[in-house]
């Protein structure tokens, strides 16, 4: 008996599942020890539960806001909204110039000009080794105290204002036909890209180029420009009035810092990973580009790139996802996006902190869970096929 | 017999030589690399005057200046000497900033008789009882106890409480990786869906809401006579962060161990702990010890969050003294001081990580 139990213990299957069922039951034990502790103290401090605050009245204004409706006599779940387009948009803005910045600076890195090279390397050393949240409180207070008071804006055609309140812009009339506009150039990149592919097609079958830069003028530029002044669109152009400006886009100081902060930062990432993805690519496709008599930018654009990429767009896309989770630290600067708006205001007025702060995780890990499979689609687009 | 002699080699023209070489080789050897240099002295001509006309030429260096003889013209640098000990030791006791020396001067003697007995057998039994009791003598040292007076962790503060934040999550996340690594590598489903789980979701998600829950929501699960101190709740959202970090870190140290290893400790009768701990944890941690340091790096980086949640960290101590009514609007110099100081220790940190980088590279070159 007592051997047979012994050699049950030996067992690894048996152990295996002993252990997981003692995993769970301690980790099931812990939760509800917690869950019964936190039900306490809610009735205690008499916490209300549930998710019946998003209906109720958010009662603050938000600075920045772009597409929705929202005034404060909108609801909760409403200022969630507005959170979260608006950490989209800092985002995406920040994506884009820093995935331009990075490029730029990555090539920057392996320049045969001894300048250029160490410019690109002076500028990562720094702005990678300093933390994020440093750089954005350093450019929004460099901004402020340096950017004109609205009265003295520095002022572009007449058009575009910059001052310490923020970035104003001409804002299109969506009823003036703004949206056939918009809907024109859409057609056009459909188009184009259309066209395009038929082009690499039959560039892969016949081996003719044909020039493509034609057709991206007339449908991506021109197309969307003629119906621009066709329906006459308008403009709303922000107008000083007392102290600030009215009117336009409004792009506040906060977003600005963190905008540009967040590039900064993430484009360090970037540059780096685009440089360890060209000097991944074997010197032998170099050499033997400049054989067939590509010239040095050819070799770049069609053989050292394409190969570079395909090591480089991983970490890139990591670093997009640490941008994202990155904004959050406006809430130091006071830019409304999620954090600043859900778990800061609004929970600083209902107090429901569990509810809130699981719905801006949950936010986030959306956002998360879109980027990796993004990510593992173009993993396995990219697998060298053959091998 | 003739005699060959070697005849003596000319130099070339001395206008051929060096730099002018150089400078063609580098920066002129096309028209386009011409422009590029061009493009480039611009933009050192764009930035660099202003940034050193602002922190060198144009700034006051008397270090007694008060806010308004400084000028506006440049940086006020006696801002940060007259806050020096703020952005070290925060709101520390001035009578007793010595303990914190004494931790600091401690640890600094710890490394360097290290690094001295480099040879000796004891080195290991050295290293890990430094380990297990250098964090109580540090303790007792910062908080008090044993005749010591008790300073309270809202005194902490500046370059101090970062190191320290710093220090605890790395040490106290490290073993919680190795294990969340293990889970994930494991064969025991529920055991791998924990540890999948656990990471994912802390990694999908900005650190500062995980600092919030800490702050926040944590002290709800407890009993309420459980008093939560605010650095305490702080080091827990952080070590429950990095830990997923590190963990990912180790598995890619796991996974790099060829499978051979695994194979030849179940040949040789090896039980489940032995293998882990004799055959793949030694030559998997070796190999991910410079993705630790980088890991350590992003962590120190992180710290800087601790000001969010109100803690005075270096970065919040910016803040604190420039909203003094005697140094009000010297936000400027305080950021750049604190992100010299911050770069100095990152870039060494990192420096340090691609040498062990070097070091620890077994490929064949």
């Amino acid at each position: 008996m007592f051997t047979k139990l012994k050699s049950l213990l030996n067992n690894n299957e048996v152990r295996a599942i002993v252990f997981q069922i003692l995993a769970v039951v301690v980790i099931a034990y812990f939760a509800y020890q917690a869950f019964d502790n936190l039900m306490l103290n809610i009735e205690q401090r008499g916490i209300r539960s549930g998710f019946g605050f998003l209906n109720d009245e958010a009662g603050f204004a938000v600075n920045d806001n772009f597409f929705l409706d929202y005034s404060p006599a909108s609801t909760n779940l409403q200022a969630f909204y507005v959170g979260i387009v608006n950490t989209l948009i800092v985002a995406i803005t920040g994506i884009f110039f820093a995935s331009v910045l990075g490029l730029i600076v990555g090539i920057s890195r392996l320049s045969s000009n001894y300048l250029i090279r160490k410019i690109a390397t002076v500028y990562i050393e720094i702005f990678r080794n300093i933390p994020i949240l440093l750089q954005i409180l350093f450019w929004y207070s460099i901004a402020l105290s340096t950017f004109p008071s609205p009265k003295n804006s520095i002022n572009f055609f007449d058009s575009i204002f910059l001052n310490s309140r923020g970035l104003y812009l001409p804002k299109p009339i969506m009823e003036s036909g703004f949206f056939f506009v918009l809907a024109s150039l859409v057609i056009g990149i459909v188009a184009y890209i259309f066209i395009k592919k038929r082009s690499n097609k039959k560039h892969d079958e016949t081996g003719v180029v044909t020039n493509t830069t034609v057709y991206f003028l007339g449908l991506v530029l021109l197309l969307p420009s003629v119906v621009y002044f066709a329906f006459g669109v308008q403009l709303e152009y922000p107008m000083l009035k007392g102290f600030n400006f009215r009117g336009g886009v409004d792009l506040s100081i906060e977003f600005f810092s963190l905008a540009f902060a967040l590039s900064i930062y993430t484009a360090t990432y970037i540059a780096e990973a685009i440089r360890s993805g060209i000097e991944s690519v074997d010197s032998g496709q170099k050499e033997a580009a400049s054989a067939m008599g590509l010239t040095q930018t050819q070799s770049l654009r069609l053989v050292v790139l394409p190969q570079a990429l395909r090591v480089a767009i991983p970490p890139i896309i990591n670093q997009y996802l640490n941008l994202t989770k990155n904004s959050s630290l406006a809430a130091a600067v006071g830019y409304t996006e999620l954090v600043t708006i859900f778990s800061g205001t609004v929970l600083n007025v209902v107090g429901q902190a569990i509810e809130i702060i699981i719905l801006t995780m949950l936010v986030y890990l959306t956002i998360s869970l879109v980027i990796s499979l993004i990510l593992n689609i173009f993993n396995k687009k990219m697998q060298i096929k053959g091998k | 017999m003739a005699i060959y002699s070697l005849k003596e080699t000319k130099q070339p023209p001395e206008s051929k030589t060096k730099a002018f070489l150089w400078l063609k080789d580098n920066l002129f050897s096309s028209i386009s690399n011409a422009a590029l240099t061009f493009i480039a002295l611009y933009v050192i001509y764009l930035l660099l005057p202003p940034i050193l006309n602002w922190t060198i030429f144009d700034a006051n260096f008397d270090l007694t200046a008060d806010n308004q003889s400084c000028g506006r013209e440049g940086a006020c640098w006696s801002f940060v000497n007259a806050n020096l000990k703020m952005f070290i030791y925060g709101f520390y006791p001035q009578e007793e900033l010595w303990r914190v020396n004494t931790m600091f001067g401690l640890i600094a003697a710890l490394v360097v008789f290290g690094s001295l007995i480099k040879k000796s057998q004891y080195r290991a039994h050295y290293i890990i009882g430094s380990f297990l009791i250098y964090p109580v003598v540090a303790f007792v040292l910062l908080y008090g106890g044993l005749g010591l007076e008790i300073v309270e962790t809202d005194k902490w503060g500046g370059l101090t409480l970062t190191v320290v934040v710093a220090a605890i999550g790395i040490i106290a996340s490290f073993p919680l990786g190795i294990l969340l690594a293990l889970g994930r590598q494991s064969e025991m489903r529920v055991v791998k869906f924990i540890s999948v789980v656990y990471i994912e979701f802390v990694r999908g998600v900005p650190l500062i809401t995980i600092l919030f829950m800490a702050s926040v929501v944590l002290p709800l699960f407890f009993s309420a006579g459980m008093d939560f101190d605010k650095l305490l709740r702080a080091v827990i959202g952080i070590t429950l962060f990095q830990t997923a970090y590190i963990a990912e870190v180790i598995r890619g140290g796991l996974q790099a161990i060829p499978k051979g290893q695994y194979e030849a400790a179940d040949a040789v009768g090896l039980s489940f702990i032995q293998k882990t701990m004799f055959v793949i944890l030694p030559q998997a941690l070796k190999i991910s010890i410079p993705n630790i340091v980088g890991s350590f790096i992003a962590l120190f980086k992180d710290t800087t969050l601790l000001l969010i949640i109100g803690l005075f960290d270096m970065l919040a101590i910016v803040g604190a003294a420039s909203s003094n009514s005697n140094w009000l609007g010297r936000e400027t110099e305080g950021y750049v001081f604190v992100a010299m100081v911050i770069w100095v220790i990152l870039y060494s940190m990192s420096r340090y990580s691609k040498r062990l980088e070097v070091r620890f590279s077994t490929e064949h070159k």
